[in-house]
């Protein structure tokens, strides 16, 4: 049976090296800057993933598995709430494909399987956009959105 | 920027990622079906749109499907829209909807 076709497709070019947008999915402390969550993993094939709040209550939003990684280039996670971790049919899937554009990267984030009208589908709606555009800030410049206010 | 409203600005391109709002991941012939334009006209426009980086593509077999990609206007609405801005501002374009589309019922 052939898989059915992605939900949605996002490109983003960040002005930065392959690299440093790898660093950018994986390391915790950047996640929590444009994210507000801490991406937690050893990031090894097979191995678990949590998307945990940042404001300290611990609490993990998101969860899955990591199903293929070739650093710095592609990762594929599974995704499902915190309480449905393991139910297939609320776990959904993403890949992050990164390619270097002369200096630049080109980001395209792929959200697939998704439960149509589930609250996790409307939520990725406007989710990935803002994540991602604040991601570029933050790498492009160093700062994000809520920085500039509070500071 | 300025290549994202040269493509917004035009009725056929919006139509266009109206249609992909509301169904995502179009090949060029779903696209162009029921529109006043010809295929290669409909081809042009998408080519514009994602030179602007507001349709990403990915192809299935000999399939090219169309996605709309919403991150350059999130970009545009986080330089001039506060963070905390955004709730509000949704909830007032939530009460616009809902008295306009009640007006659109009244008049049914």
């Amino acid at each position: 049976m052939p898989e059915r076709a992605p939900d949605f497709v996002y490109v983003i070019y960040i002005a930065a090296s392959v690299e440093k947008v790898w660093n950018g999915l994986i390391d915790h402390h950047l996640t929590r800057q444009y994210w507000e969550h801490d991406n937690v993993s050893t990031w090894k094939k097979g191995s678990r993933w949590e998307h945990v709040r940042s404001d300290g209550s611990g609490k993990v939003d998101v969860a899955g598995k990591v199903v293929e990684i070739e650093p710095p280039r592609r990762m594929v996670i599974t995704w499902a709430e915190g309480g449905n971790a393991g139910d297939e049919a609320k776990t959904s899937r993403v890949t992050f494909d990164l390619t270097a554009v002369g200096p630049d990267t080109k980001l395209t984030v792929t959200h697939s399987d998704l439960e149509a009208g589930s609250e996790m589908f409307i939520g990725i709606t406007s989710g990935w956009p803002a994540v991602l555009s604040n991601l570029k800030t933050l790498l492009e410049t160093g700062q994000t959105l809520s920085d500039k206010l509070w500071r | 920027m300025a290549d994202v409203f040269r493509a917004l600005a035009d009725d056929s391109r919006r139509a266009l990622l109206d249609r992909l709002f509301a169904r995502n991941g179009q090949t060029l012939r779903q696209l162009a079906a029921n529109l006043p334009m010809s295929r290669q006209a409909v081809a042009k426009h998408l080519a514009i749109l994602e030179e602007a980086n507001l349709v990403s593509t990915i192809w299935r077999g000999r399939e090219k499907l169309h996605y709309l990609n919403p991150v350059p206007i999130a970009g545009i609405v986080r330089r001039w829209v506060g963070k905390f801005e955004d709730a509000r501002l949704e909830a007032l374009t939530d009460f616009q909807h809902q008295i306009e589309t009640n007006k659109e019922k009244r008049r049914a």
